[in-house]
């Protein structure tokens, strides 16, 4: 399947789409042209990682060694990428 | 966990601009969007354009560009994100540089609302260099003539080279295109045109009828069988093109059988600031009746968005009656639109008559079959021009206006 995400991928924010912490909704949003979505916290978490540089695997390791409690995270993490993919909020590198 | 429980729970809340009637689900109050509409004046004069018919009354009083940075800070305070710099049109202003690199600074994802005219090479470096995020320009029709007759002016040519322009700028191309009776047949050209001019967005906005589309109603109205093949033109190309090119159709109310979920509801994510400062929770508020709107003149936006009369007046639905206030399906639509139920029934607080469980839903029937009279329809189109506006805001004329309950 085209979509499937793998650990060797690199991801960052998609043209045109900005990623930012607002302060005054105490949460991470995307905003692009005609909309925007406000995220949750976990969510936020995974696209902040993305630089153009780290792999899915390093976001999923980083994720893990910041979150050391959350469990079975790794199939949540996959899963933002898949939905923020098809979304259109982050591309490919 | 699921990767669809993931999916629902990752975004809290998504909220898409259209011109009127929004899909979304806001869960707070928070005005997201910020729309300055900072002057009435414009070089075109469509007929379908929403702006009241008696804007020529605001033209002549706009706020400063201090006033406008102003508005821009407080509403960011209170939470306001997305900025649309909208008209009339925004380029007859010389200061939208300068609104643009405040917008930057405050962290705005902020948008030009333009028809193009009067956008150069120097002024788009400029807007880029300010950090504007991107520019939605208005297209009419791939034929020259549907282009001119409908905006009354010699613009075709330009939006294309405009087109051209925003692209080579890095732009995302953002199309709006308002359809009507005399496009809708050309809907499959039109998003052709769009691929062409590589549109990552194209809004096909179909005519609500509020300002001098309401005046122009039976001109400008398409059938319903010309909607449903436009939509399945849509759907058809929206399956072609896949992600490379969203498209929004924006489905015409009248018909419909419910209402639209008005601005996301009065008060909920919307407000804008009109030319000469007023504080508004939808475009057209101004024509509802015994309503006082703040004006940024004499206080601050925060007044306005939370403690203002006008803005709560609307909020929620304790203010509902019959038949919406025990209907099932209020919550999904907020009884539609304040202006439309007051502009065609003369009560603001009844249900949107374009509702079918609406008393007055027959006023909807009626309008539908006066744009299939050809006596009617053949009338000639009020365009959008400082004269015509005079003339309404003067009382002079009532022409085409008499049966609405207020000035449109």
């Amino acid at each position: 399947m085209e979509n499937k995400i793998q650990h060797s991928d690199v991801y960052a924010i998609a043209h045109h789409h900005r990623f930012q912490w607002e302060e005054a909704q105490q949460s991470y949003v995307i905003l692009f042209p005609e909309g925007m979505v406000k995220l949750h916290g976990g969510a936020g978490e995974v696209i902040k990682r993305l630089d153009a540089k780290a792999t899915v695997a390093d976001v999923v390791a980083d994720l893990k060694a910041t979150f050391p409690d959350a469990e079975g995270i790794e199939a949540d993490i996959i899963g933002m990428f898949e939905l923020a993919f098809e979304k259109g909020w982050i591309r490919k590198v | 966990m699921t990767q669809n429980s993931l999916g629902d729970s990752a975004v809290q809340m998504a909220v898409h601009a259209q011109n009127n009637g929004v899909a979304a689900n806001a869960t707070q109050t928070q005005p997201l969007w910020l729309l300055a509409e900072i002057t009435y004046r414009c070089p075109l004069h469509c007929a379908f354009c929403y702006n009241p018919t008696d804007y020529d009354k605001h033209t002549h009083n706009e706020l400063n560009t201090e006033q406008w940075i102003q508005v821009l800070r407080d509403a960011r305070k209170l939470g306001a994100i997305q900025l649309g710099i909208s008209g009339g049109e925004p380029l007859l202003r010389d200061d939208i540089e300068e609104i643009v690199i405040e917008a930057k600074r405050l962290g705005y994802y902020s948008n030009l609302i333009t028809s193009g005219v009067g956008l150069t090479e120097k002024r788009i470096q400029a807007f880029k260099d300010g950090g504007l995020d991107h520019i939605q320009l208005s297209m009419h029709d791939i034929t020259e003539e549907i282009n001119n007759f409908i905006t009354n002016t010699k613009t075709f040519e330009l939006k294309k080279k405009v087109a051209a322009m925003i692209k080579n700028h890095g732009y995302p191309m953002v199309l709006n295109v308002v359809i009507h009776r005399y496009n809708i047949g050309h809907m499959k050209e039109i998003l052709e045109m769009a691929e062409a001019l590589g549109a990552d967005y194209i809004e096909l906005a179909n005519t609500q009828y509020y300002g001098w589309s309401l005046v122009n109603r039976n001109q400008l109205m398409p059938l319903k069988e010309q909607i449903d093949e436009a939509e399945r033109i849509t759907n058809e190309f929206r399956q072609k093109v896949g992600n490379k090119m969203k498209i929004f159709f924006v489905v015409p109310d009248y018909f419909n059988n419910r209402p639209k979920k008005c601005m996301n509801g009065w008060g909920e994510v919307f407000m804008i600031v009109t030319a000469n400062g007023d504080v508004l929770p939808c475009h057209s508020a101004r024509v509802l009746p015994n309503m006082v709107f703040p004006n940024v003149r004499d206080s601050g936006l925060e007044y306005s968005w939370k403690d203002s009369p006008a803005f709560n007046k609307y909020r929620g639905d304790s203010w509902m009656k019959g038949p919406c206030v025990t209907c099932p399906e209020k919550a999904n639509d907020l009884a539609g639109c304040r202006c439309q139920a007051f502009l065609l029934t003369g009560d603001a607080e009844s249900a949107d008559p374009v509702c079918s469980l609406s008393p007055n839903h027959h006023l909807i029937e009626k309008a539908i079959e006066d744009s299939k009279n050809p006596v009617l329809a053949s009338q000639p189109i009020i365009f959008r021009t400082d004269k015509n506006s005079k003339k309404y805001a003067s009382g002079e004329s009532t022409e085409r206006i008499e049966a609405f309950h207020a000035l449109p």
